[in-house]
């Protein structure tokens, strides 16, 4: 509602800028969150946990300072997009830190606590947050940086190619010191300013110097060497970073833009085909992706014998034995999962748990996210905002789709994980900078236009009645 | 832009709505299959996860359960006396499943089956910590030691009903094994139930209900019993149309007795004080193989027994001439579990009628309440009281001047069938040793046995129902008589 207003309605001073609601929602999410962690500890140890408070200390603080730069800074953006953003990253640590208290999971030699250092990340992926609305007063000067963005995130798709693969997929940097690094999730932002900027300039000529063929516009062939080059790129992601999730998500975002910007249909048509090619002729050469696909046709049948399987079963078994509304938060076995429990497939925890209810209450936050997102998109009033808006909020939705549908064993499985909730520095700090964006985007889309001149002819045009 | 916009907003709304959907069907829709699938740990987990409830001899438990380290499953089942019970509770292992009982009666144990729910949510209230129920059985705790004592180190099995309620009294399978050596989750405990399963003697196999042997001449009162029911004798001290030799039909062979014994036209008692293959081999050919069948299914051959504790089928099957007079004597191709001729010496003690054979008399919720008694039911009629008392007193004239002396109790009357049955190729292996019996109080009959020996280790001519079976036949008997005292 308070967009048509803001957007369509002229002249009024001052607008409402919701972000007393905003700051109403966070404490909300903050509760929950910290209600959850008591939850865990209570069904564990029948008490408080004792780093509750630190941990509600910590995440009233992400939120609050989030909120006042907000505040001060981005003063008209959507009322949504922190809470939600707040409330998925607090319900995130909750869940890490419960996979934490896991006996099974700490006999495990791959695994190692990880709620304290999410904690850090969170706050890192804040302090972006904060440095992105601080910096970028208006997102249009990102269209400066198209070509720069370009490289960038070539540099950064292609960087993992030259580290060791980790667990099958090549989609991290190893910085000694610091720890991995997954480059793709920064990629993800950085090559939708370059798509929003490029596309933005591009558009007339891809949507209107085109044949008419069969009831579809077909691109010049000079213009389809944009498309061309990404899908080329996407293949090699697959090919050799092994990454279906990452491929599928760069050439999705990039159709989905491409189509925003063209409004040409067929363009629609031309990646699904592509994308379908890319991905069936990848799966039947590559091992790994071929690992996937057998153990998402059926998960049991590879029982005992073929590892990638077994853990799909595990994961569905999770699901299946949560039910409805599941067994409560950390009285579940979700751990039986063991690798990737709290990263991957954190998801599962979510669905043994917390049941059917749980799971799809966090699709709707992820789905409201998508929705915040795309609205903002809608209200943009420059052709690069929009693009972005949808951009960033596309890729966010595929993102949750690959991933969800790859835990639940709707698509095979990828490497990717749930933004904010599974543990993992570079996904919580690039989704908070994915924030910052849409958040900085909505507020050039919902400040009030200054009031026009008053018009002395608007009074004229009243209807008299006789 | 907006028309493509509100598209992808469309597109993204769809990929959600997948995602919901998915959703649904794993965690509603295939909750259930997913939970129980073999697979799925938890099961086991939760098996473990509280004290197991008890089985019960006598009123007092004869498992246990305690507390294990370094495992996600919380508590192990142990037996106080493993190898007495084993062949009653079964064993119920982390590592490998349950048996017998302990799997049927799992709900009940763990404290999860429905019938606990009203119990379940009232606990749930009051905090109370989850615990299993206890499943009380019908066993007599100096008939089982009895059985197994008299069994000794020889292979073999014993059954004792309480003929008037089909009430299990007794169930010893030798050589038994401790189900305590594998309930764990540990090398050790593999390696233990390897061994089991190895094993040439078969500990593991429950010889009372799920091992068939012919049943030599203890099968030789079923015979009289469907000569009785189809009027084909009425007197049990007439003489019988019983020609020595008698030559088995459709061949030039005679049946042979046991030594020189007076067969010819023998009556009905004095045939079977003596043990006459001639006479009861052609009293199954004059009744033909249709009677037999149908005397057979009335004592419940034909068909598996629950009790709950599946047992084998004992079969009598559809055969030819020769074959169906040897079955008449035990020796063709007639096979019973030492539970069915316990069945069909109960049903003869309790003047006709079969009791079906159980061995849950209560089920407790974990605060003792019982939630479920069992209540005696009648199988089927298996031969008219007048004909079931007739054979009673052949019965007991074996036992009181015949081949089944040793089964004698001093103040009790007792009637039981000794038997001998052959089996290998042309008799080559060692026989088995059979012994049916029931004794008889003022109040009617306390307990049917059936006992059978089969000892490799034995010498051959010792090996006979009266002298190897019918004393562990008694003691079972007298530790019921005693202990209703």
């Amino acid at each position: 509602m308070s967009v048509v207003t803001n957007t369509t309605t002229i002249g009024a001073i001052d607008a409402p800028s919701r972000r007393n609601t905003e700051l109403a929602l966070v404490i909300f999410a903050v509760a929950i969150s910290v209600f959850a962690y008591a939850n865990v500890g209570l069904a564990l140890n029948g008490e408080l946990p004792s780093g509750m408070l630190g941990y509600g200390a910590g995440l009233a603080l992400l939120g609050g300072v989030a909120h006042l730069v907000v505040r001060r800074f981005a003063k008209y953006a959507d009322p949504l997009l922190l809470p939600l953003a707040t409330l998925l990253n607090g319900l995130g640590l909750a869940l890490i830190w419960r996979l934490d208290q896991s006996e099974r999971l700490l006999a495990h030699p791959s695994f190692a606590p990880a709620a304290s250092k999410q904690l850090i990340f969170s706050a890192m992926g804040v302090a972006l947050f904060v440095g992105v609305l601080l910096l970028l007063k208006d997102h249009r000067i990102l269209q400066r940086y198209t070509y720069i963005s370009m490289v960038v995130a070539l540099v950064l798709l292609i960087l993992p190619m030259f580290f060791p693969a980790q667990f099958g997929a090549k989609i991290w940097i190893t910085i000694p010191g610091i720890g991995s690094i997954q480059p793709g999730e920064f990629a993800k932002i950085v090559i939708a300013v370059f798509f929003s900027g490029y596309l933005m300039v591009k558009r007339d000529a891809l949507a209107l110097a085109s044949r008419r063929f069969m009831g579809m516009y077909l691109p010049r062939g000079r213009d389809l060497g944009p498309i061309l080059a990404i899908w080329a790129m996407s293949i090699l992601i697959l090919v050799f970073e092994t990454d279906l999730g990452t491929s599928l998500l760069f050439f999705g975002m990039f159709v989905v833009m491409l189509y925003v910007a063209t409004e040409r249909t067929s363009w629609i048509v031309f990646g699904l085909v592509m994308s379908a090619v890319g991905a069936v002729g990848v799966a039947s050469f590559e091992p790994h992706v071929q690992d996937r696909v057998t153990a998402w046709l059926d998960p049991f049948a590879g029982w005992g014998t073929h590892p990638a399987s077994e853990q799909m079963a595990q994961v569905l078994m999770s699901f299946g034995s949560g039910g409805t509304l599941g067994t409560g938060l950390g009285q579940g076995h979700s751990d039986l999962i063991l690798f990737a429990a709290n990263t991957d497939f954190i998801l599962a925890t979510v669905g043994e748990e917390l049941g059917l209810a749980g799971v799809m209450a966090f699709l709707l936050l992820y789905g409201l996210i998508v929705e915040r997102g795309v609205r903002t998109a809608l209200a943009a009033r420059d052709p690069f905002g929009k693009l972005l808006a949808i951009g960033l909020s596309g890729a966010f939705a595929i993102q949750v789709f690959v991933v969800a549908g790859g835990v639940m064993g709707l698509i095979p499985l990828t490497g990717m994980t749930m933004p904010f909730l599974a543990a993992g520095g570079s996904s919580v700090i690039a989704n908070w900078a994915l924030i910052g964006i849409l958040i900085r985007i909505s507020d050039t889309a919902r400040r009030p236009a200054p009031a026009p001149a008053p018009s002395t002819d608007a009074e004229m045009t009243q209807v008299v009645r006789p | 832009m907006n028309k493509p916009l509100r598209r992808v907003a469309i597109f993204c709304g769809l990929l959600m709505l997948a995602l919901l959907l998915r959703d649904n069907w794993i965690q509603y829709v295939r909750a259930d299959e997913l939970t129980n699938r073999a697979e799925n740990r938890r099961i086991r987990i939760e098996r473990y996860a509280h004290e197991r409830g008890n089985i019960i001899v006598d009123g007092k438990a004869v498992t246990g359960s305690v507390e294990a380290n370094g495992s996600d499953f919380r508590y192990k089942r142990v037996w106080k006396d493993g190898p007495l019970w084993a062949p009653v509770t079964g064993y119920s292992s982390q590592a490998f499943d349950s048996s017998q009982l302990e799997n049927l009666e799992d709900g009940i144990l763990t404290g999860n089956d429905d019938q606990l729910f009203f119990n379940r949510t009232l606990s749930m209230f009051t905090g109370e910590k989850k615990q299993g129920g206890n499943v009380v059985t019908t066993l007599n705790g100096a008939a089982q030691k009895a059985a197994f004592k008299g069994l000794g180190d020889k292979k073999g099995a014993v059954v004792a009903l309480d003929p008037q309620t089909g009430a299990i009294l007794a169930l010893a399978s030798t050589p038994s094994y401790d189900p305590s050596v594998f309930a764990g989750n540990s090398d050790k405990d593999s390696a233990a139930r390897e061994k089991l399963l190895k094993d040439k003697d078969k500990p593991m196999l429950n010889r009372a209900l799920r091992e068939t042997y012919p049943p030599g001449s203890t099968f030789k009162v079923v015979t009289a019993a469907a000569a009785l029911e189809n009027g084909l004798y009425d007197d049990i001290d007439a003489k019988t149309e019983s020609p020595l030799p008698w030559t088995l039909p459709q061949t030039t062979v005679p049946l042979q007795n046991e030594g020189n014994i007076p067969c010819e036209n023998a009556s009905l008692r004095e045939a079977l004080r003596v043990s006459c293959n001639s006479v009861f081999g052609k009293m199954s050919d004059d009744l033909g193989n249709k009677k037999m069948i149908e005397q057979t299914d009335k004592f419940g051959f034909n068909k598996e027994v629950f009790t709950p504790v599946r047992a084998d089928a004992s079969i009598y099957p559809e055969d030819n001439k020769p074959q169906n007079a040897m079955a008449g004597i035990g020796q063709a191709s007639n096979r019973t579990t030492p539970l069915q001729m316990a069945m069909v010496a109960s049903a003869i003690a309790n003047d006709g009628k079969l009791m079906q054979p159980y061995m849950v008399a209560k089920r407790q919720a974990p605060n003792l309440d019982d939630v479920y008694t069992a209540e005696p039911e009648e199988l089927s009629r298996a031969l008219s009281g007048e004909n079931a008392q007739k054979v009673q007193q052949m019965m007991e004239t074996v036992v009181k001047d015949g081949t089944g002396t040793r089964a004698q109790i001093p103040g009790v009357t007792v009637g039981g069938k000794t038997g001998t049955a052959q089996h290998g190729l042309n008799n080559s292996e060692k026989p088995y040793a059979w012994f049916i019996s029931y004794a008889k109080t003022d109040n009617g009959s306390p307990v049917a046995v059936a006992v059978v020996v089969e000892d490799g280790n034995a010498n051959r001519d010792d090996i006979s129902g009266g002298g190897l079976a019918a004393p562990i036949a008694r003691d079972v008997m007298k530790a019921v008589i005693d202990s209703k005292q």
